[in-house]
């Protein structure tokens, strides 16, 4: 098991949830389908999300890394774990950007971890961006065709 | 048309006030090129050869006079007096300003129009039949399906970084007037045996240097699972699309690698899977966009016309397209006069199709893909006087789909990619032709050119294909044959060695040479190049 994956609660520069953080490192997907102990975990871009889903009752966070934040792949790992059912802390690491924030949070995450701190204010903007919002998405927001209908 | 409600109108707002921003922090230096460009292509804004581009959306090429003229207002504002319609339906505008980006886009909104994702890798502008809602041989109005699709499309969260661009087209009728197949995406809306209403997708298609025709990825997905099936397509290529070359990266080349039935299969599990987690907006949602799509108030009218007018009568055959309404027409405006930029229009053009749109087509314009402009439903009664405005405009010219009609992209002469001039080779071509007459003579028959292998200009899908290419710093040009982008989708085939400008010019006329001397009776040039195949045409080029 490698100690040095994963980022420290200090890292964490945006938090949307209350609980207590894990305070111990994330192991790879394929050390969570070898051993049974582990309560955090990271995904890389190419990783299968689906492979995890066996032991989302155990897991407590999931770290998703974008070492290049053009690489959209871990949006799609966010969600699929969300509808899946995954209450823990979803946390993105890496090349997490400005721009990248709303889009993330409607994904699923619940914390930031960039490599470089963002911005307070830059990102507090960026986290309100979208007033309403157009799909259905693991936020379980009501999207613009839900309102327009709503009885 | 669709009209936007204070939510449509309040996301195209945020969007300014988001760009605004982003440019800002680009300014004071937090944001790094590398992390601005995908931004900035998000929102259309290119860097060219010469200056910044804009490519402005116009969703399923469909637009108001209010729309057109601001289009104009901004011609003259922001740019040269002039703007460029392109093969999806949008227009850019060829010198802009960085400083002045956020203001085009602010002025637009003002018009229910916006740049968004014209560029970078994600959901493209929605493109369709141009003669929706008009065509006498479609199922359904194509359109509402478009404008469902645009919202989902728009700033989703998922599918913002794909591993490249993602184009998609909607149609609603056998024909295929819109490329669909060599789209991502192509849908076609049909009906079932029970008349029900469905959506058949095509996936994997695309020009580019690896041209592929999309096969059938499913028949009928039933229209309340519509933007479910949609959303899990894209879910397969954002996980398992190819992310380590660029040029592999297009959705086609997984679908190629993978195989259609395997694509299918995964699509499929992806779709059971989000058919339970629900993803589908309301189906009141399509209704509520439907109606903002109902026919106009068609009245009936004389069906006949004075054809005494010879030129007039030309224009006739050539530029109008049957109605699903016996009274009217539609009537393409051709931007392509001979000697003339494909495609190109003034702001004073502009404003003449905007008025010509209000006084005699219920307010509506199309963009095509072939880069002319259309007026959907004009009475047949009209047309004498709007084929006399557009001839005092110099928008007259009686060619659609003949070899005048070229479609070409901006080349060399704009474009950081291109390897040769696209536009004074058409320009080029049609003056020839025009001034020979004979283009009248060869009739149907669609050239299209590249200045690269990117394919803009669609030579893959030409009749007469043109690709422009580097030889050792001098311009080249490959000629290709059999092409065809409709219901008959086909890629050409290359002839053999290129030529150089004046060499492909006299190779075009060569090749039109060899149809009239082969041609049997009704045959257009690619049913006589289907039948005789590639042999003669060699012969008369390189023999």
């Amino acid at each position: 098991m490698d100690n040095d994956l994963g980022t420290s609660p200090d890292e964490v520069q945006f938090r949307f949830r209350d609980d207590e953080p894990v305070d111990h490192a994330a192991v790879t997907v394929d050390c969570v389908l070898e051993q049974t102990n582990a309560t955090a975990v990271r995904i890389e871009p190419g990783d299968d999300a689906r492979l995890l889903l066996p032991f989302l009752d155990r897991l407590a966070l999931v770290e998703v890394n974008f070492p290049a934040f053009g690489d959209g792949r871990g949006y799609s790992s966010a969600r699929i774990l969300r509808e899946a059912g995954y209450t823990g802390e979803l946390r993105a690491v890496g090349e997490v950007l400005i721009d990248q924030l709303s889009h993330m949070r409607r994904c699923g995450f619940d914390s930031f971890a960039p490599d470089k701190r963002l911005d307070e204010q830059d990102a507090a903007r960026a986290f309100a961006t979208w007033e309403n919002v157009y799909q259905r998405a693991a936020d379980a927001r009501a999207t613009i065709a839900d309102k327009r209908h709503e009885a | 048309m669709y009209r936007y409600d204070s939510y449509d109108q309040a996301m195209v707002e945020a969007r300014v006030a988001e760009f605004r921003d982003q440019a800002r922090r680009r300014l004071e230096g937090k944001l790094t090129e590398d992390q601005f460009k995908p931004l900035r292509l998000m929102n259309g804004l290119y860097l060219q050869l010469h200056a910044y581009m804009l490519r402005v959306a116009i969703p399923y090429g469909t637009l108001s006079s209010r729309q057109m003229e601001m289009l104009a207002d901004i011609a003259e504002k922001y740019d040269r007096g002039y703007g460029h319609f392109t093969t999806r339906q949008n227009i850019q505008f060829n010198w802009i300003r960085l400083e002045d980006a956020a203001d085009i886009l602010a002025d637009l909104a003002t018009v229910e129009m916006h740049a968004i994702q014209t560029s970078g890798n994600c959901i493209r502008n929605i493109s369709s039949d141009h003669f929706a809602g008009a065509a006498a041989d479609e199922v359904v109005d194509p359109r509402p399906y478009a404008e469902l699709m645009r919202q989902w499309s728009s700033f989703h969260p998922e599918f913002s970084y794909l591993p490249r661009k993602f184009k998609i087209a909607v149609i609603a009728s056998a024909k295929d007037r819109a490329a669909m197949r060599l789209h991502d995406i192509g849908v076609r809306i049909v009906k079932n045996d029970a008349g029900e209403v469905g959506a058949q997708f095509y996936v994997g298609g695309g020009m580019g240097r690896t041209p592929m025709i999309a096969p059938l990825i499913r028949d009928f997905v039933p229209i309340d699972q519509f933007i479910t099936y949609a959303e899990a397509a894209l879910r397969v290529y954002n996980r398992y699309g190819r992310r380590d070359n660029k040029y592999k990266a297009r959705i086609k080349i997984l679908v190629h690698e993978l195989g259609a039935a395997e694509y299918s299969r995964q699509v499929e599990e992806e779709f059971a899977h989000l058919l339970r987690v629900g993803v589908e907006p309301p189906l009141a949602e399509l209704e509520r966009i439907k109606a903002h799509f109902a026919p106009p108030a068609f009245v009936d009218g004389p069906k006949t016309i004075d054809r005494s007018d010879p030129d007039f009568a030309l224009w006739v055959d050539r530029n109008t397209h049957r109605h699903k309404h016996d009274a009217y027409v539609s009537a393409v405006i051709s931007l392509k006069p001979p000697g003339g930029i494909p495609g190109d229009a003034s702001a004073a053009q502009m404003r003449l199709v905007a008025r010509l749109a209000r006084e005699y087509s219920f307010d509506e314009l199309r963009v095509m893909h072939t880069q002319n402009l259309l007026l959907p439903h004009v009475r047949i009664a009209d047309l004498p006087a709007v084929w006399q405005a557009l001839e005092a405009a110099g928008l007259g010219a009686a060619n659609m789909d003949t070899i005048e009609d070229i479609i070409a992209c901006p080349g060399l002469d704009y474009c950081s990619l291109a390897n040769a001039r696209s536009i004074p080779l058409a320009q080029r071509i049609s003056e020839r032709f025009a001034q020979t007459g004979r283009t009248e003579q060869v009739g149907e028959l669609k050239l299209k050119i590249s200045g690269c292998i990117n394919a803009c200009g669609h030579h893959h899908a030409g009749h007469i294909g043109i690709l422009g290419v580097d030889k050792k710093g001098v311009e080249n040009y490959q000629l290709s044959l059999g092409g065809s982008e409709g219901e008959d989708v086909s890629l050409a085939k290359i002839t053999g060695p290129g030529f150089d400008e004046d060499g492909v010019i006299a190779a075009v006329e060569k090749v039109t040479e060899v149809y009239l001397a082969q041609r049997a009776q009704g045959e257009r040039f690619l049913d006589t190049y289907r039948r005789i195949g590639m042999e003669p045409f060699k012969e008369a080029l390189y023999g």
